[in-house]
């Protein structure tokens, strides 16, 4: 089973809850963190990271000598990032999407795969569960290719057990590819106008995907009643409530994981599993 | 003219709330939020708009169904993985399509459309603090990078109009693109972080971000006292790095509470922690003064 932990929102404990999780999981399970502009679980699993490989993306990569400057490339990119000015062809390989387009219909063969760095894949153990990390180079822009190499590995990676998913925030196209393969998708908020606004937001971006998908109220008891009210009015069931503590934000500063760090959590979260799970797996048993 | 972007790498450091306290300090100025993903400044500044444009960006490949022969070559074309057969029907999934145009080029039955996408709309509007240039992206849509770039142009075209000093600009999470956009020539980026492992890490990597473009950095640690120790230690790196510390901001449930009330910090406490923030104002514009264009 694939389990994705996404938020509308950014600092609403996604990571939190990913890495409490994570302690209580009590199958087999590769922990991802497809967050690859800013991974933190890491910082919580503190994994031995035994393998770590640089990911490219292919860009094209130019031989003057035979380019006729027929345009034919420029035509079909649609990102801008090859062009033919006064007889000169140039490359951007920073806005190339690596579609292959130019590469395919130069008539001269002018053009021949290149690479261009999108960041690194992290490969290790915590806790005794498989880890796996995507971290974006400094600079580089588009996160979707390196996400992608990742979840190319889900089948194989599904072999040893569960997936959970620390998925990126926002609900543009990094966060809906972080959850498209899952089973189950746990939203995390807080119950203040910001968090209910993207939460709303976040809903209704994964709604179209039809998966089963419940709420993890984080800092509950502070803010506002809105977010529950939501929740009930369109059926969304709410699978946890984290208190707000200093306790809690403090453990988190420290780095520690908190369903270890505070007694009571272990068995929220533990029943939080108990439900993505019945709803994962109802889900399959359904279709 | 100034433009400073704030920014968290971390998203959830604060970063609205103190924006928009800052929108309430910053007098002559137009507020932009960047963050058109999942924007938030609107929720406290209550806008009114004034106008309201369509976003067009992008385009997405359709198969006409009628004129596609099922020979298959567009599924092995996409290197997306957007097309799929299901009994000898071929369809694009819209969510996977990158626009890349490969498929409607090469398909030998001419059988693809290729019509623009309507991405999101963007709003000029009035708000007790001024003027606010803002967007909303559709969910799952690429192309907030452009987006961004056409809320800043637009942002400091009406500032310029209107003989105006500053953009203040909420900017948006992560390293990416809408990041990168954000950031293109600007003149200051405030980080606001936390004392949190994930607080450092993520400054980290916004601030080396900001080296490459050049841009100055400045950082506000926000829920200091959470972590005092952490603190130290982010401040001793910012130090070592040579980013401009402009304060620091105490955990306080006032700031939800104003939230809840649709307040900016500055309007709904005038005490001690009003005061932290206009000292960091002022720190920030003295910062400016120092930035040549
Ligand atoms: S591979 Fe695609 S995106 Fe890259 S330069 Fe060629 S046509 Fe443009
Ligand atoms: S398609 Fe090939 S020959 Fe034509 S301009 Fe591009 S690189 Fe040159
Ligand atoms: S390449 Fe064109 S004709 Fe062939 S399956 Fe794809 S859409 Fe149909
Ligand atoms: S436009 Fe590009 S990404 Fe979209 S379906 Fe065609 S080949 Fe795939």
């Amino acid at each position: 089973m694939i389990y994705a932990v996404a938020s509308g929102k950014g600092g609403t404990g996604k990571t939190t809850t990913c890495s409490s999780l994570a302690a209580v999981w009590d199958r087999p399970v590769t922990l991802v963190d497809l967050d690859v502009e800013e991974p933190n679980l890491h910082l919580f699993l503190k994994p031995d990271l035994s393998d770590i490989e640089k990911a490219y993306i292919e860009v094209p990569e130019a031989d003057e000598d035979k380019c006729t400057s027929c345009g034919l490339c420029r035509d079909i990119c649609q990102f801008k990032a090859i062009t033919v000015m006064a007889g000169t062809l140039l490359v951007f390989p920073e806005m190339c999407h690596g579609c292959g387009g130019c590469l395919a219909v130069c008539p001269e063969g002018a053009l021949s795969p290149g690479k261009r760095e999108l960041g690194e894949i992290c490969r290790g153990t915590a806790d005794g569960h498989a880890f796996v990390m995507g971290r974006l180079r400094v600079g580089e822009a588009m996160s979707p290719p390196l996400m992608r190499r990742i979840r190319k590995e889900f089948p194989e990676l599904g072999k040893g057990g569960d997936i959970l998913i620390d998925a990126p925030p926002g609900v543009s196209c990094p966060a809906i590819a972080a959850v498209t393969d899952a089973d189950c998708i746990v939203l995390v908020t807080e119950p203040t106008p910001f968090g209910f606004h993207d939460f709303k937001l976040a809903w209704e971006a994964f709604k179209p995907l039809n998966k089963p998908m419940g709420a993890v109220i984080n800092r509950a008891d502070l803010g506002d009643t809105a977010v529950l009210e939501f929740c009930k009015a369109n059926r969304i069931p709410v699978w946890a409530e984290i208190p707000y503590s200093r306790e809690i934000a403090e453990a988190y500063s420290r780095g520690e994981v908190v369903s270890k760090a505070i007694a009571p959590l272990k068995e929220t979260f533990a029943d939080l599993r108990g439900n993505m799970r019945a709803a994962a797996e109802k889900e399959v048993a359904n279709a | 003219m100034h433009e400073i972007v704030i920014i968290s790498g971390k998203g959830g450091a604060g970063k609205t709330s103190i924006t928009g306290a800052f929108a309430q300090l910053a007098e002559n100025g137009i507020l932009c939020d960047l963050d058109v993903d999942a924007p938030d400044l609107h929720l406290l500044l209550d806008p009114e708009h004034r106008t309201e444009e369509e976003f067009w960006s992008g385009n997405e490949a359709v198969i006409d169904q009628d004129v596609c022969t099922g020979c298959g070559q567009c599924v092995e074309l996409c290197r997306f993985d957007a097309i799929s057969e299901t009994d000898g029907r071929f369809t694009i999934n819209p969510l996977q399509c990158e626009g890349c145009k490969v498929c409607v080029t090469l398909c030998p039955a001419e059988a693809i459309e290729f019509p623009q996408k309507h991405c999101g709309d963007w709003y000029v509007s009035s708000t007790r603090f001024g003027v606010m240039v803002h967007a909303q992206l559709y969910p799952g849509e690429e192309n907030s990078g452009r987006l961004v770039t056409l809320l800043k142009q637009k942002a400091r075209q009406m500032a310029e109009e209107q003989g105006l000093d500053l953009v203040l600009c909420d900017g948006a999470p992560g390293i990416g693109c809408p990041v990168i956009s954000s950031m293109a020539g600007t003149d200051l980026a405030v980080v606001v972080t936390e004392p949190t492992p994930s607080g450092l890490h993520d400054l980290k990597r916004v601030a080396e971000l900001c080296e490459n473009f050049r841009t100055k950095v400045a950082v506000l640690v926000n829920k200091w006292d959470i972590n005092p120790a952490m603190t130290e230690e982010i401040e001793e790196y910012c130090r070592s790095r040579g980013y401009v510390l402009v304060g620091r901001f105490p955990h306080d449930r006032a700031v939800v509470d104003a939230m809840l009330e649709r307040k900016v910090i500055t309007e709904y406490d005038s005490g001690p922690l009003a005061e932290t923030l206009e000292e960091a104002w002022s720190d920030i514009l003295n910062l400016l003064k120092t930035i040549q264009k």
